[in-house]
This record gives structure tokens, sequence and C-alpha cells, in this order.
């Protein structure tokens, strides 16, 4: 008969104790409006900081930290490495940046992030005392980091999309679109798969929706940063994709493939042409499986009249609104876009740099004999939509883009969708 | 007197009249019921903080924040800006599947917005959860079984069956989105060329598959410890009474071995309607495969609040699945003594 | 006298008959479950077969899809501890197995003492309490991240071992208290009392007759604590720091040699690594599972 008299009360206690201390240190939610004051601090503070960034495959980082450990011995820089998925990643820095934490105070950000995390008001603006200096760099590198004309990351490294192609089979590669879907007859006598990019539901899609439109002469945002798909150019892009999906230039397969399946599927010997980022370069010329050792040219994406543009990929390097010690911070982001480091991770870690010039640089075509490929993919690249609301703008591409290439509908309705679900995650809330 | 629980007594007559099966009595209550509810608040307290800390403080912050407007974007700075409240307009917008118009009001959320796949999302976490727990059920039933018996070997094969569920989650996963892949070995064993991750019922099934051979081992394990409760001794008496197999199991097994089935299918349940890794790392969601839990994580980036909503509401739809399991199904887990018997199931 | 002679015998015979019979349906019960068994084996271990192959399979070779092992090669078992890339394999099982420890002890401590306020004693709103406990296993887990993330770092717990010690009892509790509960009601409870009448005290009763018959139930539970323990990714990736993240933070963490590039056959070997453990402990404890209410143990 007797209630657990005290249990109630207590247990009602500690949890208004517990709400009311979290409550204090910034519940859920993001309320950039106090970026100016958290903006002005800290800017000309020195100290030890912390560099955030996700898996360091190539070993780049490391090497790079420990130099720089070598001559500030005060201003020691700590590596905190994430997973190699983008979307922890994301996740992570979203969770210590809502929360305010002053523990990341250089951190790697993805292109398609920077814009979302600047309208947040986490990253620290580069201008006046904290500006840099980005003449020499690589101008759509610039653009992903820019953000209502105002800089909030530095380029770091960068990435362009490439056609990989069976120069034993296609001695000259296609220029456009239409000459390479002309040249799947030989890939019909081969018995192989013409064309593959990475049709899965991911934000590899979007890359290559995006790149299908642009190069069509179409793009997702106009310069007001509003949606513009309701275009005969964006209609003639997309087309291309469901159209070659639906005669079998693209195999059914491709619906399931990322970055590794599309790979794979070249490197065995069964496609003509591929999309895929310089990353597969190196393991299909010498991993053990690899049926196209000495077999495959790369080139750049075919356009509608010439050259196709390229979805952005890469890095940049912001500076967190929280950090205690910016000048140190700034001072870092300096040295990792510097020329030497940025040859350094050409050289080392088979990234793309940058800097304009290092395309020609004679050490680092040797090393990497697609650079001046790359460097025309990057100069004709066009960055995925640049949107504090990307998220929602990636998911509207995706799901459109995988049901118009798939048939579930025309591509009028899926980019008539597209647009309608990017004005409606524009609106707010 | 006493009030009977659980299953009804079985005497064995071979044992000289000892009930070797019974139900709990509530000893003396009549005359310790005071220090017993002193007693009970102890023995209780530790769990009660423990659960309220970790798991009722979120709930309640993310309730809190559910009545908030997700930050918008103030057009002159760029910058975006804390919304005010909402009140429900959050739970409405998911309800309705109703998405945020350019002119200020709300408009019927279009294919690729979040908001457009709230009722399929919770279709497809019915789906997945009825199957999954369907076949665990059945499956674990007859591992339990087998591993009950005596057979040379038998230790062997009840490391085995543990085998799939003490691999990490985040093993198992990529393990089948490698087999299922389409030059996966799924294909090869079986000379086809299904899109397992590519079209939506090869998805869904690939996702029964991989959770199936995943989690069986669970209910295994519980059906077993419940298996092991029934006495030897009465299966004897049931055969030199003549009984066949099938008969003693509808009226040894399934009875005696109820309180334990029902708490491993409450349990799957409620975890079955959270899923959430599987599917997405199978096939991110795509294909009709998107379960409430994956809705959640993706609205999470796109506004908290509206996500802490969507959170609350799916907690709604598990507490009214767990109320009519309880109620409707006479799992006695909430049973108090004096309560409802089960005489009757 | 042959009549009864010839009654003996062909009752013999039948006697005979029968036996045979009952000793044919018994090989025949034994086949089936020897097939069945193999049945159970097959489809438990084919795919954990297909991700030891792989674990042995050079990275090159990946996608091979041969059954049988070919171009076979430790490295992926090398790289799965190889320290020099920040990865810390050997350290993560190490907190894997010390983090499940305590969740399963501490959670088995204190579900046990609420199962048996709430299987033995009566009180009200015992309702009340047991649909608390079942209510905090309704919340989807992926929403108390950030909220958990938050709390933990303002009481400054971000990293530590407790902040990942404590939501995994919290998990696990439910399922504790709710199993342990079940089979305490099923307790031959008056068993402790004939104990007591014995001479026994009320505490020496419960650990001398109860908690042997309840062995099974508690080795079920600590095994479903553990390995739940064991499962759970999404807090611990938030609320782990490099020196106290589990394995499947870990594994998460492997990385090809190249961005994009999914290292597949390390990720297997370090499944392989990680069930081994599981599977001797669960050898070695195999026989208190599956101990059930022995004679003896009445007496």
């Amino acid at each position: 008969m007797k209630t657990p008299r005290f249990l109630l009360p207590a247990a009602t206690a500690g949890i208004l104790a517990l709400t009311l201390s979290a409550c204090g240190g910034g519940g859920g939610g993001t309320t950039g409006g106090g970026g100016g004051s958290d903006a002005d601090a800290n800017m000309d503070a020195r100290g030890p900081i912390t560099f955030v960034q996700g898996k360091d495959n190539n070993n780049v980082i490391r090497p790079l930290i420990e130099k720089w450990n070598a001559a500030h011995k005060d201003e020691q820089v700590t590596f905190k490495e994430q997973t190699d998925q983008a979307d922890q990643q994301h996740d992570d820095l979203v969770q210590h940046f809502q929360a305010k934490q002053s523990d990341y105070d250089v951190a790697d950000v993805d292109v398609v992030w920077t814009a979302e995390f600047a309208a947040k008001g986490w990253l620290q603006p580069l201008k006046d005392k904290m500006a840099i200096d980005t003449s020499a760099m690589l101008p759509a590198t610039v653009q992903s980091a820019t953000y209502k004309g105002t800089l909030y990351a530095a380029p770091r490294t960068s990435d362009g999309g490439i056609l990989f192609y069976r120069k034993d089979l296609v001695p000259n590669p296609p220029k456009t679109w239409d000459e390479m879907m002309g040249m799947c007859s030989i890939a019909k006598q081969n018995n192989i798969g013409c064309y593959a990019g990475q049709f899965s539901k991911y934000e590899g899609l979007t890359v290559n929706a995006s790149e299908a439109i642009n190069s069509a002469g179409g793009s997702v945002l106009n310069k007001d940063g509003k949606p513009n798909l309701n275009t005969a150019e964006a209609k003639a892009g997309l087309e291309n994709l469901a159209k070659a999906y639906a005669d079998g230039n693209i195999p059914k397969e491709a619906i399931t493939y990322k970055e590794e399946d599309s790979r794979q599927a070249f490197q065995s010997g069964k496609l003509l042409f591929l999309r895929n980022w310089p990353y597969v370069y190196s393991l299909m010329s010498t991993e053990g499986s690899s049926a196209v050792k000495d077999k495959f040219g790369m080139a750049a994406l075919p356009g509608k009249s010439g050259p196709g543009a390229s979805s952005l990929g890469g890095h940049n390097t912001a500076v967190s609104v929280y950090s205690k010690h910016k000048a140190t911070a700034l001072d870092f982001v300096k040295f990792l876009t510097s020329e030497e480091s940025e040859k350094f991770y050409a050289t080392q870690g088979s990234l793309a740099p940058v800097l304009g010039a290092l395309y020609t640089d004679q050490e680092l075509v040797a090393k990497l004999p697609y650079l001046p490929v790359l460097k025309t993919s990057i100069e004709n690249a066009v960055p995925r939509p640049v949107t504090p609301f990307y998220p929602a703008v990636t998911k509207a591409i995706q799901d459109n883009a995988y049901s118009a290439i798939k048939g579930e509908k025309t591509v009028e309705t899926a980019l008539s969708d597209m647009q309608k679900s990017i004005e409606s995650a524009g609106a707010g809330s | 007197m006493a009030t009977e629980l659980g299953p009804t007594p079985v005497k064995s007559p071979a044992s000289g009249g000892t009930p070797v099966h019974h139900a709990p009595k509530g000893v003396g209550e009549d005359n310790r019921i005071a220090s017993q509810g002193r007693w009970a608040s102890w023995l209780l307290a530790p769990t009660i903080i423990a659960l309220a800390t970790v798991i009722v403080y979120p709930i309640i912050s993310a309730i809190v924040m559910s009545f908030q407007k997700d930050a918008g974007l103030d057009p002159a700075t760029g910058l975006f800006t804390a919304g005010g409240s909402a009140g429900i307009q959050n739970y409405v917008n998911w309800l309705a599947q109703q998405c945020s118009a350019p002119d200020g009001g709300t408009v019927a959320c279009p294919p690729g917005t979040l908001g457009g796949q709230f009722w399929s999302a919770t279709a497809t976490t019915f789906f997945f959860t009825i199957v999954t727990v369907a076949f665990e059920t059945v499956l674990g039933f007859w591992m339990a079984m087998i591993m009950a018996r005596e057979f040379r070997g038998r230790s062997l094969v009840r490391a085995a069956v543990l085998v799939p569920w003490a691999i990490p989650t985040a093993v198992t996963a990529k393990l089948w989105f490698f087999i299922f892949a389409f030059e996966g070995i799924a294909n090869k064993l079986f000379n086809t060329t299904i899109l397992w991750t590519g079209s939506e019922w090869p998805a869904k099934w690939a996702v029964v598959i991989a959770d199936v051979w995943k989690t069986t081992p669970f209910m295994a394990l519980l059906i077993l410890a419940g298996l092991q409760m029934i006495p030897a001794e009465v299966y004897e008496a049931a055969k030199v009474d003549g009984t066949t197999a099938w008969q003693r199991f509808r009226l040894i097994t399934l009875p005696l071995v109820k309180p334990a089935l029902m708490v491993a299918i409450l349990f799957r349940t409620l975890d079955a309607l959270r899923m959430f890794d599987l599917p997405y790392i199978l096939t991110g969601g795509a294909n009709n495969t998107t379960t409430l839990s994956i809705l959640v994580i993706n609205q999470i980036r796109q506004g908290f609040n509206s996500a802490a909503a969507l959170s609350t509401i799916t907690f709604i739809i598990i507490f009214l699945v767990a109320f009519i399991f309880v109620r409707f199904l006479g799992a006695n887990v909430v049973e108090q003594s004096g309560a409802t018997g089960k005489g009757k199931k | 006298m042959t009549t009864a002679t010839a009654d003996a015998t062909t009752l013999r015979a039948r006697q005979d008959k029968g036996r045979k019979a009952a000793q044919n349906r018994e090989k025949w019960a034994q086949g089936r479950t020897y097939i069945s068994a193999l049945i159970v084996l097959l489809w438990c271990l084919a795919p954990a077969y297909w991700m030891v192959v792989t674990a042995f399979r050079e990275v090159g070779f990946t996608y091979d899809t041969s059954i049988l092992p070919t171009h076979v090669t430790l490295d992926n078992f090398r790289t799965a501890f190889d320290t020099s890339f920040g990865n810390r394999f050997g350290q993560a099982l190490l907190n894997s197995v010390f983090i499940g420890g305590v969740v399963t002890v501490v959670s088995l401590l204190i579900g046990v003492f609420a199962a048996y306020a709430l299987a033995r004693l009566n009180f009200r709103g015992k309702f009340l309490v047991l649909g608390f406990i079942l209510g905090a296993s309704m919340f989807p887990g992926v929403a108390l991240i950030t909220p958990l993330f938050q709390l933990f770092t303002n009481i400054g717990w971000m990293g530590t071992y407790q902040a990942l010690i404590i939501p995994n009892i919290s998990f696990v509790l439910p399922l504790t208290v709710y199993t342990m509960t079940s089979f305490f009601r099923e307790m031959p409870w008056e068993l402790e009392e004939s104990a007591r009448v014995d001479g026994c005290t009320q505490g020496q009763a419960f650990r001398k007759v109860i908690m042997p018959l309840a062995a099974p139930a508690i080795f079920t539970t600590a095994i479903l604590a553990f390995i739940s323990s064991w499962n759970e990714f999404l807090i611990a990736s938030q609320l782990s720091s490099d020196a106290t993240q589990p394995v499947t933070v870990a594994i998460a963490n492997f990385a090809g040699a190249q961005p994009n590039q999914i290292p597949y056959t390390a990720i297997m070997a370090a499944g392989t690594i990680v069930t081994i453990p599981l599977v001797i402990l669960v050898l070695v404890f195999q026989r208190k599972i599956v101990a059930g209410l022995t004679a003896g143990a009445v007496k």
C-alpha cells in the first residue's frame, strides 16, 4: 500500500536539476545570431590548438603537423582524426559547434558544408585581420568557400570528376556526350557495359546529376541561390542519364553503384567508360586483380560541345568562431595552404592542390600524369549548390534524380519536384 | 489467499506430489505491506535513477524542443536565427505531410523532401517489424528446441548460434552490403542478377534477411532459457500418458515457455520499431526502406526541432504498439498480483 | 503347456518388435535432430564463413567471389592491429571488454534487485514502475545522441568510461529487469520458505536455493547485456575519445589506403577477431546457460 514515496520526488528533482544544468550550457537547435560577439573574440590569442579532420588515408597531415610542432614549441597542434565517412564527420562537427565547444580550433570542412556552417555562425569570417590571400587559387575552389560575398574557409585540396576510358578499345576519348553514346556500339561488340558513374541514392548521385545538368548548360541554383531547374538545359542534362539507362547504355546494376562498385566494374573490364574521382588511378594501375592495368586513359568529362562541368570535390579549412587561439589557428591555416604543403599533398597523397600553378609543375606531373586532365576538369568545375540548406537540397536532388534515372517518373516531373522541394527547404523552418 | 500468476501449476505425479512448478504467492502481504513498499523503493531506486538520467531527461528536452520552430534564414545577413515557438506546427507538418511554402504558408510536401516520407516510413517500419519478428520467433523457437536437446556436438551448435549476434553490427551491416552487391556472393551463389539494393522488394527482403540472421540468436537464447525452466519430469509424465509430440508441444511447451517468449517478442518488437543501423548501411533508406529512425537522423541534419517532434511521434507510435501488445495479447509483463490471471490463454 | 510357451514366445517377439520399433523411432528422432542441427549450423555460419574468407583475402582481390579461400594472406589482420596511423584496435578491444563487463555486472545487480521487488513484493505503483521501465525502451536511440552529448559535455564527462558505461546500462536495464522479473515469477519460492524453515536466513535461502535455479536466467541475461553493450555504436561514436573508444567505433575508423576506398578486408578481419573471444566465452559458459531445474538443486 505504501507507494515508494520519496522515489518520485527524488527522480523529478534529479531530472529538473539536469535539465537546468544542460539548458545553461546551450540546449540543442541552432542559434546562429550570436555569431557577432563570438567572431570578435580571441582574434589575437595564441596558444595550442586542435585540428580536426576525417581519416588521413594518405598520411599527409601527420607529417605536416609534426613539422609545425617542431617549429612552434608554444603553439602545438593536436590532431583529432574522425572516421572516413562524410556523414559522421559532418555530424561530429555539428555536435561540437552546436554546443559551442572550443575544443575544435581548426576544422577540415567538406566543400558542400561550408555555406551551411557559415550561415549557422560557426565559422570565422576570413577577412580584415583574419584575411588570407586567395589570388593564386583556382576560382571554383574559392567559390565553394565563399558565402554571401565573404570568405569563410581556406580552400585546401580539390577534386574533379574524370572520364576513364579503355584506350585499347577507344583510342580517342569522346568530347561530347552524344559522341560517347555513339561509341556505345563498341561496348556492345565487346559485350561490356558502356558508361557508368555513381547512381546509388547518396551524395554521389547529387555529384553525377549536377554534372549532367551543368554540362548541358543548366544549373541547379541561379545566381541568387534560388532553384532554377525548370529549364530546357536542365531537362536535356538529366534526360541524358535517364535515356542512357533506359537504352541499356548505362547497365542496370549501375543504379547500385557508389565509387567503389563502379571502380570495380571498370577494373574488371566490364565497362567502356567510367566517371569517377582521380583516386582510382593508382588502384587501377597497381591492384592485383586489375584487368585494365595499362589499358585505360583519363580525359575530361564530356559536355554539350566541349569539356563538361564536373562537380567540385575537395576540402576547405576553417577556423571555429569558438576557438580560443585564433591567431595561431590562422597561421596554421596559412601553413596548411602554403605552396609547400600543397605540393606535399600532391606528391605524398595524390590529392589535387588548389594552387593553379602547381598543375604545370614538372615534378608533380611526373608523379601524377593525369594532372593536366585534372586541371581542365577543375577549371571547368561547378561547385554543387552553395547553400546553407545543403542537406535538404541534396536530398531533393538525390530522390528525384534516382526516380528519373530508373524511369519511375518523367524527367520533367522529376525536375519540377526537385524545384518545389528546394523551394520548400529554403522557405525556412 | 494465494492468487495465481503465470501458468497453471503442473504437478508431476511421479515425484509424489511435490509441486515442482508454482505460481508465486503474495507472501504474508497482509502483514508486511508497509515494509514491502519501503523495501521496493530501495530496490528499485538505482533502476529508476539510471533510466531517468539517461533516457527521461533527453526525452523531456526533446519534447520541449519539438515545440520550437527550426532556425530560419534571415535574408539580410544570410545567417540562421532562432525560430520562435511553433506550438504543435511541427507535429501537424509531419502527420499531414506538409512543408513550408515559399510564400509563408504550408503546402503538401513534394517528393524529395523528408516531410513527404512520414507515412511511407511508418508503413516500412511496420512491415520490417512484423516480418522480422515473425521470422525470428519461429526460427528462434526452432533453434532453441534443438539447443535444448541432448546430442553430440551440441555445445558447438550453441556457440555457433550466437555468432551472428556476436559480430558487431558495424561489421554485419558491411558484410551483408558486400554479400548483396550486384557482383557479390549472393548473386553468384544463386546464379541470379537481382539488384538487391537497387529495387524495392529485393531491398526490403535484403534488410529482412540480414536482420533475421543477425537477431534470431537473441530470441533463441531467451526462449532457450524459458525452455530450461520446464522440468523434464513433466515431459516424461506426458509421454507415459501417451501424448503425441505435437500435443506435448501445444499443451506443455508453449504455455510454460510463454512468459519468456512474451518478453522476447515484446522487446524484439520495440527494437525492430526503432531499426536503424541495418537499413541505413545496406540501402541508405532508398527504395522505400526508410524507417522512422532513419527519417529522424536525416531530419536532424536539416532541423533539430522538427526531428525532436518526429522522435516524439515515433515514441507515441511505439508506446501504442506496446500497449496493444500487453493489453490484448496477454503478455504478462506488466501484471501485478491479483490482476487478470492468464488462466484462459 | 505348449500354448503357454507359444504365448510367451509371441509376447516376447512382440515386445522385441515393439522395442525395435521404439529404437528405430529413437534413431529417426536422433537423425532428425542431427539434420536440424546441421541446418542451423549452416544458416548461422555461412555468412560468417564468407566474412572469414574475405578476411584472409588480399586487398587487391577483395571482390573475388570464389567460395574457397584464394589469395590467402595475413595482411588484413596486421593492418587491423597496426597502430601507426592512429588505429587503436587492440586498445579498443580491451575497452569493449571492460565496458561490456562493467555494464553486465552493474545492470545484472541493479536488475536483480528491481526484479526481486517487482516479482515478489507487493506495492502500489507497480504497474507504473513497470510501464516506466518499459517506456525507456521506446524512444528512438538516434534522437538521444544530441541531448546526451550536451549533457555529458556540461558535466565534463566527454570521453570518459562512465560516459559510455552509464548510457549502456540504461539501454540494457529494461530488458534485464523484465527478463529477470519474468523468471523470478516462475521460481518455486516455497523452496526458499522451506529452506528458511530449515534454519537459513532469508539471504542464505536466496543465495543457496534460488540463485542456482535462476542460473540459466542470470547467465542468459548476462550474455544479452554483454552483447548489447558490445554492439552499441551510435552513442559510443559521439561520447568516446581516442583512448576510450570501443571496438565498434574503432572498426568504423578503418579506412582504405585511398579516400573513398572501403577497407572490406580489414573490416572483415576485425570482425573475425572480435567474434572469437565471444565464442570462447559462450563455449565456456554454455553449460550454465542450459542448466535446468535438476532434482539435486530442488533437494
